[in-house]
């Protein structure tokens, strides 16, 4: 693989291979020593033009257990604040010897520009570029939803059948994007629902079906089925210039998942979210601190994936010659 | 040059039990090892279904005296850069770990000596061990690394160019060793 760009790219079997990789990788972190010498020498940039806490300390961690050297970048207090653009940013990382960059964007397609532009030799893997795509993050929650599920039986398998419903945001939440078509390609079946101001106007050609009523949804709705896991998106403000919907209390009150709803869900109904959460708008606390809740394992597979992604992009050739 | 075997399956069968009375009868570095089980670890592929097998057959002479695991060592490799990605395979350690055991390496073709190197790297990681051996199916020499192995089912000179490949009626559908 050399550059992740999109979970369009990955057919069935490679995106089975990758969460076998995590599984392999998830357990290193429980031997004596958590830590892999396999890209030693390598280093990886990590270039965050948007704020992010979580996915820029996992892909760091992930990076430094395979041993890695890791340089972070941040917009803020940077040269961006005086003008440089992704182009000039990303050579002059380049420029002090980089073999990979994790770039977070808020342009959504500027992974692939920058992948494409001929700029720079490293790989490229996507960590979010605008309301596009997250493909770690829906690796790691597949993973989520196939460890949930199948537990150690999880090697090679898919998650044909699961039916999973996304909740909110969806239009500008690049999780629900990339959630869609991974999961469609690993066989599940997705529901999206929101407001329909929420809901993106070219649903039509995603592997989904949409709706507008939570209640609905989470009484079966459209499979006659309870949902097996249900993914609450956050709110972005920060994304949200216009007025999508009355308030916030009306939100809470129609699209959250409060704790009546919550007490609806099936036994085994995995509670998803990709974090930060806002708590008592789109999940309260009584399901996000739940048995059912599996936020945190959310975060801790994040890494794991993380470590496969990076693996699968540097792990082979690429070094550049005299380098060893 | 057309593959020509040199061991079959009962040359093969007849050193794994040899093997395994080498193994019992090696001494113990210490009492606390000899009172612990023996690890025996192997290398994927073929080490692992070696390993298995020798495990059996120390079961059956002595049981209870060997616990069977895996050892993935492609993390560990020093030619990961210089080849196609590589799919690592699981690794699986007896509960007990490797801390104080003796380990036993098992793999089936002792070449260059890199991939014990790197399975020496991987279990470094796991714990530390009373002390490591290795045990081999068939050793061809041409060794570029100071590893030699402690029991060895069948030397087998070489030249640095031939192939020397075990099959195992596991995956292979047939036991024996051919030189190609």
């Amino acid at each position: 693989m050399r550059h992740l760009l999109s979970v369009r790219d990955l057919s069935r079997d490679e995106a089975v291979g990758i969460l076998d990789l995590a599984e392999d990788m998830a357990a290193v972190a429980t031997r004596a020593v958590p830590k892999l010498p396999t890209l030693r020498g390598r280093t990886v940039a990590n270039l965050f033009f948007e704020d992010s806490t979580r996915t820029r300390l996992s892909f760091e961690a992930a990076a430094k257990r395979l041993s890695a050297d890791v340089i972070t970048f941040t917009a803020k207090g940077s040269s961006v604040s005086k003008g440089e653009s992704l182009k000039d940013t990303a050579q002059t990382v380049a420029a002090m010897g980089v073999d990979a960059v994790v770039l977070r964007h808020g342009a959504s397609g500027a992974a692939r520009v920058l992948a494409d532009g001929g700029w720079i030799d490293a790989a490229v893997v996507n960590a979010g570029d605008g309301t596009h795509e997250h493909p770690t993050q829906a690796l790691l929650d597949a993973y989520t939803m196939r460890r949930t599920r199948h537990g150690d039986a999880s090697r090679g398998r898919d998650l044909e059948g699961l039916r999973v419903t996304i909740v909110g945001d969806v239009l500008h939440s690049r999780v629900a994007r990339s959630n869609a078509w991974l999961l469609a390609t690993l066989g599940a079946q997705v529901h999206l629902v929101g407001p329909g101001t929420l809901l993106p106007p070219g649903t039509a050609g995603w592997p989904v079906t949409t709706g507008t009523d939570l209640d609905a949804a989470l009484a079966g709705d459209p499979w006659g089925e309870l949902p097996d896991a249900v993914m609450m998106l956050r709110i972005q403000s920060e994304r949200m210039h216009d007025a999508f919907f009355p308030d916030e209390r009306e939100y809470a009150r129609e699209w959250g998942l409060d704790a009546a709803r919550f007490a609806r869900l099936g036994a085994d109904t995995m509670v998803m979210h990709p974090g930060p959460m806002n708590r008592g708008l789109e999940i309260s606390s009584a399901a996000a601190d739940s048995a059912r809740s599996v936020v945190l394992d959310q975060v801790t597979n994040g890494v794991s994936i993380r470590m496969a992604v990076l693996y699968l992009v540097l792990g082979a050739g690429g070094r550049k010659e005299g380098a060893s | 040059m057309p593959a020509r075997p040199v061991l079959q399956q009962a040359d093969i069968e007849r050193a794994l039990t040899r093997i395994a009375h080498e193994i019992l009868e090696a001494p113990a570095p210490d009492p606390e090892a000899a009172s612990r089980p023996l690890v025996l670890l192997g290398i994927p592929t073929r080490g692992v279904l070696l390993a298995d097998r020798l495990g059996m057959v120390l079961e059956r002479l002595r049981p209870g005296r060997a616990a069977v695991g895996a050892l993935d060592v492609t993390m560990y490799r020093d030619d990961l850069a210089r080849q196609p990605i590589r799919t690592p395979q699981p690794t699986r350690v007896p509960d007990a770990g490797v801390d104080g055991a003796t380990v036993v390496l098992v793999d089936d073709v002792l070449f260059s000596g890199r991939t014990i190197r790197a399975a020496l790297d991987a279990i470094n990681d796991l714990g530390r061990p009373r002390a490591v051996r290795l045990a081999v199916l068939v050793d061809r020499g041409h060794r570029e690394l100071p590893i030699r192995p402690d029991f060895v089912g069948k030397n087998l000179p070489s030249a640095p160019g031939e192939r020397v490949n075990v099959h195992l009626a596991e995956i292979d559908g047939v036991d024996e060793v051919v030189v190609s």
